[in-house]
């Protein structure tokens, strides 16, 4: 194996596991029928998964990116709501530990660590991949900011206690002229509106959110004004690159879901995994969540390095979400007709891979980055 | 308050398979886990060290890979470990094996309190607990379902079959707990990045001092003549379906033809 991970990540892989096993995976049909745990939350709080991003003079695990990815690998296999909740807790308390002011990270962070939920808005109904086009506005004013406008699709929404919301400040100015702000979920005039009706990750919270003329002070600025779509570009790395593992996670689920029905059906006398129409299909399985795998690693550990790794872990992205969706389909088949039912899990796994290709980055776009970088490059 | 908490590296018992023909365990593709009740005697050591302060030791003997339970209980919040780990200590019996860790606590000395697991979920025989609390001379309290400790004693309740017992005893003691005493805590990813920073120790049989008449092979009286599965029971299965009430009926009525009721 090329991943060479250390003693503690072993740990930390083992340990995701057994939590995965033990607390996830019995919760997934649940969620898919119901929607966000509660109960299931409370306990990844207190196992200390919140903060695993966080170091740990903010009381957080200390993980890098390979660590981060590890868990949300293995939260995957038994859950893709739980891996899209945890992404969206990351990557937004990522966004203050990576461009905070020392005080907004004193005061943040700690909370993250503690279990505080955090999302990440950028996405508007009318405004994704062109970020550019985001309508939200913040107005500067003498004691802050006046906030106004919505956001939709915003992962956490609806159960997160903070909100890190891109607005423009200086619409003339593109994308330089977007900022964060952090938005706390009592902030008066923020709006949130019902859960979405989601195709897959239906345990994940989705909302809209509106803004109305929300006060927000001086300090609620994240880091430096016109800064927020260069930050979020580069935390979305991070994003993508957990994305990645997540499908790694999903797809090796829904093999272990077929391996275990190829055994025990039974066609023309035998088990069908003795047909090669069948048996192959694994083969092509193995082999794209091996290459998935390393993908997803090569870039955590680019970016762990603190080298540049935006082409790597769009690269990652780009095929493991694509190659995802087949893997879980070609898993189905496994399955026949049993595969349509809503009695084998398979059936919600096809469901759940299915928006990976679209969130932290659609395939469309992360082809114009990785085709850019190649075709730039000398 | 000084705790020393034993654990044992067992395979994870829901994949666990005996070979048919020679009896042996089925290791291959077997994962190793902490013992589940070991868990929970980690986790009784941490409660107490939270609420009364002092050190935990964990202990465990085995080969080499034995230490992943180790570090393991370091990642749930114990301070140190030690694994007795020796060609010498292997095919050790209860007797033997509670013998050298028994040596492995008299050379840490200053113990308040010990704590094992009721029994391990590979072999069940609940006697490593009591043999080590036999060889230090100290109380031993097994069954252990709640925990205090009050000017020197441990004040204890015992789960047992039909009632609970409440035993106060003078520590240092040994305590044996079971599944109910608490539920083990995840390590924490932050518990983790700690754990092999703590101090680690490996100690051979002569390193405790251990008479090599009383450890391994030739320490163990007692031997397994064979290792056999229970013949599985013929159960069949029936599944009722319709409203509650008719689903209710229709167990009452088979209960009531095979004379169960």
């Amino acid at each position: 194996m090329l991943i060479q991970f250390t003693e503690e990540q072993k740990m930390l892989r083992d340990m995701a596991r057994e939590f995965t096993k033990n607390e996830i995976a019995p919760r997934d049909k649940w969620m898919d029928e119901n929607g966000f745990d509660w109960e299931l939350c409370k306990k990844i709080q207190a196992a200390g998964f919140m903060g695993a991003n966080i170091p740990e003079q903010y009381g957080g695990g200390g993980g890098g990116i390979v660590d981060t990815t590890i868990i949300a690998q293995e939260f995957a296999r038994g859950s893709a709501s739980v891996a899209t909740f945890m992404g969206g807790q990351w990557l937004a308390s990522n966004l203050i530990l990576e461009n905070g002011t020392d005080e907004q990270r004193q005061q943040y962070l700690p909370l993250a660590c503690s279990g505080k939920i955090f999302a990440f808005g950028l996405t508007e109904a009318n405004a994704g991949s062109d970020a550019a086009g985001i309508k939200s506005l913040a107005v500067e004013t003498k004691d802050g900011w006046v906030l106004n406008g919505s956001k939709a699709w915003i992962t956490n929404s609806g159960v997160a206690d903070y909100y890190i919301i891109l607005a423009m400040t200086d619409p003339d100015q593109g994308t330089s002229g977007i900022s964060a702000f952090i938005v706390p979920k009592e902030a008066k005039g923020l709006a949130i509106g019902k859960f979405e009706e989601k195709m897959g990750v239906r345990g994940s919270a989705t909302c809209e959110l509106a803004f109305d003329n929300i006060k927000l002070p001086k300090e609620a600025l994240l880091g430096v004004r016109g800064k927020g779509f260069k930050m979020a570009m580069q935390t979305l790395d991070i994003g993508r690159i957990s994305a990645s593992a997540v499908c790694a996670g999903i797809s090796d689920h829904a093999l272990q879901l077929a391996k275990a029905y190829a055994n025990e059906r039974k066609a023309f006398g035998k088990p069908i995994k003795a047909f090669q129409g069948v048996a192959f299909r694994f083969a092509d399985m193995y082999a794209e969540i091996k290459a998935m795998e390393l993908l997803a690693y090569d870039a955590a550990t680019t970016k762990d390095a603190g080298l540049r790794c935006s082409q790597d872990a769009a690269a990652a992205k780009l095929f493991a979400t694509e190659r995802g969706i087949q893997i879980c389909l070609q898993a189905q088949a496994v399955f026949g007709g049993n595969g349509m039912s809503k009695e084998y899990d398979i059936e919600r796994l096809v469901r759940d891979i299915r928006v990976w290709s679209v969130m932290e980055g659609s395939t469309e776009i992360l082809r114009m980055i990785v085709s850019g970088g190649v075709l730039a490059s000398k | 308050m000084k705790i020393l908490v034993f654990v044992k590296q067992v395979p994870d018992t829901d994949d666990v398979k005996l070979d048919p023909r020679t009896g042996n365990l089925m290791r291959e593709g077997v994962q190793s886990i902490m013992n589940p009740l070991d868990a929970n005697a980690v986790e009784t050591a941490i409660k107490l060290k939270e609420e009364y302060g002092g050190t935990i030791t964990a202990i465990s003997m085995g080969p080499p890979q034995a230490d992943d339970v180790l570090k393991k209980a370091l990642a749930m919040g114990c301070d140190e470990s030690v694994l007795l780990s020796d060609r010498a200590l292997g095919g050790a019996d209860t007797l033997a094996t509670g013998y050298p860790l028994a040596k492995a606590a008299e050379k840490i000395g200053g113990y308040d309190l010990l704590i094992c697991g009721r029994h391990a979920v590979d072999a069940e025989t609940a006697q490593t607990g009591p043999i080590i609390a036999g060889f230090l001379d100290i109380p031993q309290v097994t069954l252990v379902d709640s925990v205090k400790i009050e000017d020197g004693y441990a004040v204890c309740t015992r789960l047992l079959p039909d009632r609970t017992e409440t035993v106060r005893v003078r520590m240092p003691a040994l305590i044996t707990v079971c599944q109910e005493i608490n539920t083990p805590r995840y390590p924490k990813p932050a518990g983790i990045m700690k754990a092999l920073k703590k101090p680690r120790y490996v100690w051979t049989a002569k390193d405790i001092e251990c008479d090599p008449a009383m450890i391994g092979v030739s320490g163990s009286p007692s031997m397994n003549k064979k290792i056999f599965e229970p013949p599985k029971r013929n159960t069949d299965t029936k599944y009722f379906t319709g409203p509650i009430e008719d689903v209710a009926k229709q167990i009452v009525d088979v209960f009531q033809a095979e004379n169960l009721i």
